[in-house]
């Protein structure tokens, strides 16, 4: 046996601590969105959401056993078996699934219940890598960009068929990836400008001043143009009339293709006073509680939005509110510095490997864990619309925890091969 | 490129971050406001509403009381998932009112609580209490309106109302919120502060669905809410009833008082109306009616009815001029008919038989001699001396200020000074001969029923009075306000009071008096009044106290276009102290005489 064959002294420590870290003050909080004074309870009881979730941590455990035993080689070699397998269950779950809240997106299996969606990410994630890191594969060719985008597309409009929208945005965060690995950054920095437009859009009650603005920005652009060729003062007229449309097709798209829910918590980002009551009232709520923490909040199991279920979804989608609430800016600031270090801590686990395929792998972990994690506390704070996807190993729920830990120990089982990817 | 690219992903994340960290500052610690929303959120301030006070008569009779009166409540900021369908059959309404009604309340306020249902039954409110729960926004709000046991004494008593806006603008100890209950007239507003009690406020913690979980901070901030004292008036209320029997379809007043302490035993106002008109759900309704009401039933005539005193004023003329040495019981004046006239009663009179006979020359001299005493050689000069002389004695009888009873909007009556006089003239020179229609009650004189009450009072107590007052204990004190214990002397000294009150028994034992206002066991000791009030009849006046030794009821009493005080007035002033002091009349024809109310023939 040559010390290489020994996880235990090649597994990145730092990694599996902030994991376990992030995964207890998680358990913590969600007792605290659940407490009842007057009801005695204890962290451990097993009919509290606090308690199944100590055994979802418990089980992660043997999840992670499972994956340090299995041969490193297996994920690069069964890399599309396994997003073959899941989109077939996705497939599954859209006939047979069982509709929890308005989503089909769940799986019966006896007692047990999951979300298949959980374990897409992780699947997708291996097809991706596998297919950047294959012979022959180059980035600055459409044909092969078409293929990720298929890869990463089939998962993502399953998932939206299933009415989980939220889960799909999660795909997006690939073409992250995609420009880490080399692909052009227009489709990024398009997709983040048409983004910016249509906030714009629906924050300038006035259209025609944006209108005025766009006209203003394309005019100078091509006075700074050197040489004013036609071919050149016509990209920036396309890109202006391009834009216009897009400002134009913003109230379309709003209120013909989105659904009211969807509309209504677009609103509630812009203005979510408009109607506290109503489509307001997450954000509002949510607001309220974090806001309410002060500096150094009002303590472990002393808040009282989230304990008096002002706050809703307080142990899944807004568990961020208690600790706003709880452990004020202080706590905030310490759960964010967690997360910051787990996600750079993981690019440079992806930075050091020499083999493509753990490398992309790695970054698919980062990408997608930030994707939650700034759309989630996001959207407590009103900076994101009201999308329902859980802050990575901190809200409850068995499938979202299973999931990251797959992903986050798959790298780390592949990190701890790398310098036997060197002799291979 | 590539390993830039590393570095942008890494600069995203910690944009991210510390966008996330300012955004969270700026709501955690530079904003108040969302702290002070997650109070508003869960802590719902209970106010308490005490118990407004009781009112007794003398004898321990409750008189006015509290009747609790249940409304449904709503605060529409509340109100969420609620069964609609539910609901309404519980309060028995359509879905259509109940949009109605909520929008109506959502109208009026988001926050603040308005009435959704008024007045629920106590069989409804048992019926539908454990229901409320599901219904997140409504509650049950218990409050007392007022409840009379007679319809009577209502001007004395007053009314209780909501708080008008103007009265909130007036509120400077900001005791008052809207929707509050306040003393609008007589006790209720005089002691409004002894009845309403302290409001007690409560902080509950709610959580979403409104369900309580417990108090505030244990309850810290909390305060009792204390209940209002009770009053035990000085009211008999049989008198008070049989008084408003006897004045049934007249216009006046009747005030009697307890001589020896000031306190009002009856104080009846004709026209009336009863007292529980104006109290619960019709109270806007009647107010408008009666307010309305040309017989003015609001009108507090013993306080408020100003009218000339007529000859009752001549006996305050004997003491003034007795006091002044200027008169002696024996000084003679013959009755020239001149400058007043007078009736036929004979060639001239003593001064118990000026009284009696109520000589009007004879008082012409009596009050020139008080006036006219020679102190300054000009005769002008001699009168303001005078007459300030005289204003300073008649003040002392309680005359031309308010006395001071426990009951607001009391008028002054009016007391001719120098100074009225000179603006009255326009600062040009006036003396006796213009302004000597004073001496025997008519000129510029006014007085008010109360006023007169309270002199047949002082000449009972042979020179004192205390202020009349309608509440002889607050509380459990047994006490008054201090300023009813204290005893009030004219500048007349006691002595001189004899020959009033023989003056007086001699008006009812063979006077004008003794057809109807003479008692067969009482000594009643009174004077007739009748003020002039062309064209329309005269005001029947009558003053009286008895028995005569030791008295122990005074009465005045006012029928407005009721002709000579000898009949009317003295019949029912009669009447009264002799239900007072023996429980019921031996002269059932004049009792009859007075119900008929034909006095002018």
């Amino acid at each position: 046996m040559s010390r290489r064959d020994d996880i235990s002294s090649n597994i990145d420590w730092l990694t599996v601590f902030l994991f376990f870290a992030i995964a207890i003050m998680g358990w913590m909080n969600i007792f605290a969105a659940v407490y009842d004074e007057a009801s005695h309870q204890s962290i451990f009881d097993l009919s509290l959401n606090s308690g199944k979730q100590l055994l979802f941590i418990g089980t992660s455990i043997i999840l992670i056993i499972v994956i340090m035993v299995v041969d490193f080689k297996f994920y690069d070699t069964f890399g599309y078996f396994i997003y073959g397998g899941i989109i077939l269950i996705l497939v599954f779950v859209l006939v047979f699934g069982r509709e929890v809240a308005g989503s089909k997106s769940w799986f019966e299996l006896g007692f047990i219940r999951f979300q298949p969606s959980e374990f897409a990410k992780f699947a997708t994630s291996m097809a991706v890598a596998k297919y950047i890191s294959s012979m022959g594969f180059r980035m600055d060719r459409l044909s092969k960009q078409l293929v990720l985008f298929a890869i990463i597309g089939t998962p993502a409009i399953l998932i939206i068929l299933q009415g989980d929208t939220g889960t799909a945005m999660v795909y997006s965060v690939f073409i992250l990836v995609f420009f880490r690995e080399g692909m052009s950054p227009t489709l990024l920095i398009l997709g983040t400008a048409a983004a910016i437009i249509f906030i714009l859009t629906l924050l300038v009650p006035n259209h025609l001043y944006l209108y005025i603005g766009i006209v203003a920005i394309g005019a100078i652009v091509v006075a700074f143009i050197k040489k004013k060729t036609v071919a050149k003062i016509a990209f920036v007229l396309a890109g202006v009339l391009i834009i216009a449309g897009v400002i134009r097709s913003v109230d379309y798209v709003i209120s013909d293709i989105l659904k009211p829910h969807q509309q209504n918590r677009i609103k509630a980002l812009i203005n979510p006073d408009a109607d506290p009551l109503g489509y307001g009232w997450n954000v509002t709520q949510s607001k309220i509680a974090i806001g309410s923490g002060g500096f150094s909040g009002k303590g472990f199991l002393k808040g009282t939005q989230t304990k008096f279920d002002f706050v809703p979804e307080q142990s899944t989608d807004f568990i961020f509110c208690t600790i706003g609430e709880e452990h004020g800016w202080l706590g905030s600031l310490v759960i964010i510095f967690l997360f910051v270090t787990l996600l750079l801590r993981i690019i440079y686990i992806a930075e050091r490997q020499k083999w493509r395929f753990a490398r992309v792998y790695g970054y698919c972990v980062a990408c997608i864990i930030f994707f939650h994690f700034a759309v989630n506390i996001g959207m407590t704070i009103g900076l994101f619309p009201v999308i329902g996807i859980p802050l990575p190993l901190f809200s409850y729920g068995g499938s979202s925890l299973w999931g990251f830990a797959i992903l986050i120990f798959v790298l780390l089982k592949l990190d701890s091969h790398r310098m036997q990817v060197l002799v291979h | 490129m590539e390993d830039s690219r590393k570095y942008i992903i890494q600069l995203i994340i910690i944009v991210v971050a510390i966008i996330f960290l300012i955004k969270l500052f700026s709501i955690q610690v530079l904003d108040s406001k969302y702290a002070q929303a997650a109070n508003s959120n869960i802590i719902h301030k209970v106010v308490e509403y005490p118990y407004r006070g009781l009112i007794y008569d003398r004898n321990g009779e409750l008189i006015v009381y509290n009747t609790p009166q249940y409304n449904l409540v709503v605060v529409p900021k509340d109100v969420r998932h609620i069964d609609t369908v539910k609901f309404c059959q519980l309060f028995n309404i359509t879905k259509a009112e109940f949009e109605e009604k909520l929008q109506a309340a959502k109208k009026f306020s988001y926050v603040q609580p308005s009435i959704f249902l008024k007045q629920l039954s106590n069989k409804d409110l048992a019926r539908v209490e454990d229901y409320l729960v599901d219904f997140p926004g409504f509650d049950i709000h218990a409050r007392t309106t007022r409840s009379y046991t007679h319809p009577t004494l209502s001007n004395a008593l007053g009314y209780v109302s909501e708080v008008s806006k103007r009265q909130l603008e007036r509120d400077t100890a900001d005791y008052y919120r809207q929707g509050d209950y306040m003393g609008q007239s007589g006790i209720e507003y005089f002691y409004e502060r002894q009845l309403r009690g302290k409001r007690g406020v409560k902080y509950k913690i709610k959580n979403v669905k409104g369900v309580d979980k417990g108090d505030f901070e244990d309850g810290e901030y909390d305060t009792l809410s204390i209940p209002g004292k009770n009053l035990t008036t000085t009211i008999d209320i049989n008198l008070q009833q049989y008084g408003e029997e006897l004045l049934k379809g007249k216009s006046g007043s009747i005030v009697a008082i307890e001589p020896s302490t000031g306190e009002i035993l009856a104080l009846v106002s004709g026209p009336s109306y009863d007292p529980n008109l104006l109290t619960g759900r019709q109270y806007s309704q009647n107010f408008a009616l009666i307010s309305q009401d040309t017989a003015k039933p609001l009108f507090n005539r013993p306080l408020m009815a100003q009218y000339r005193p007529g000859s009752i004023f001549k006996i305050i003329q004997a003491l003034v001029a007795l006091q002044e040495g200027v008169i002696n019981r024996n000084t003679y004046i013959p009755c020239i008919m001149y400058p007043m006239k007078c009736h036929y009663h004979g060639p001239g009179e003593t001064l118990v038989g000026a009284i009696t006979q109520s000589c009007n020359p004879y008082f012409y001299n009596v009050m020139k001699r008080v006036v006219n005493q020679g102190i300054s050689s000009d005769t002008y000069e001699d009168t303001r001396i005078g007459l300030e002389n005289w204003d300073r004695h008649v003040r002392s009888f309680g005359l031309g200020a308010p006395l001071g009873i426990d009951l607001p909007n009391e008028k002054q009556g009016l007391v001719p000074s120098v100074e009225y006089y000179d603006r009255a003239y326009n600062n040009r020179p006036w003396k006796f001969s213009n302004i000597y229609s004073i001496a025997i009650g008519e000129g510029e004189n006014l007085v008010v029923p109360i006023q007169m009450a309270n002199f047949a009072a002082i000449v009972a107590n042979r020179g004192y009075y205390y202020i009349p007052h309608l509440v002889k204990s607050i509380g459990d004190s047994g006490e008054p306000l201090p300023q009813y214990k204290e005893k009030h002397f004219t500048t007349v000294d006691s002595k001189h009071f004899d020959i009033a009150v023989e003056a007086m028994a001699k008006v009812v034992e063979s006077g004008t008096g003794q057809y109807r206002a003479k008692l067969k066991d009482i000594e009643v000791c009174g004077k007739t009044g009748t003020v002039q009030n062309t064209p329309l009849p005269d005001h029947s006046v009558f003053i009286a106290f008895a028995p005569k030794v030791n008295p122990k009821i005074v009465v005045s009493v006012y029928v407005e276009n009721a002709g000579q005080g000898a009949r009317a007035a003295a019949s029912i002033a009669s009447l009264m102290i002799e239900k007072y002091l023996i429980g019921h009349t031996e002269r059932p024809q004049i009792e009859e005489y007075v119900k008929r109310g034909e006095f002018i023939y």
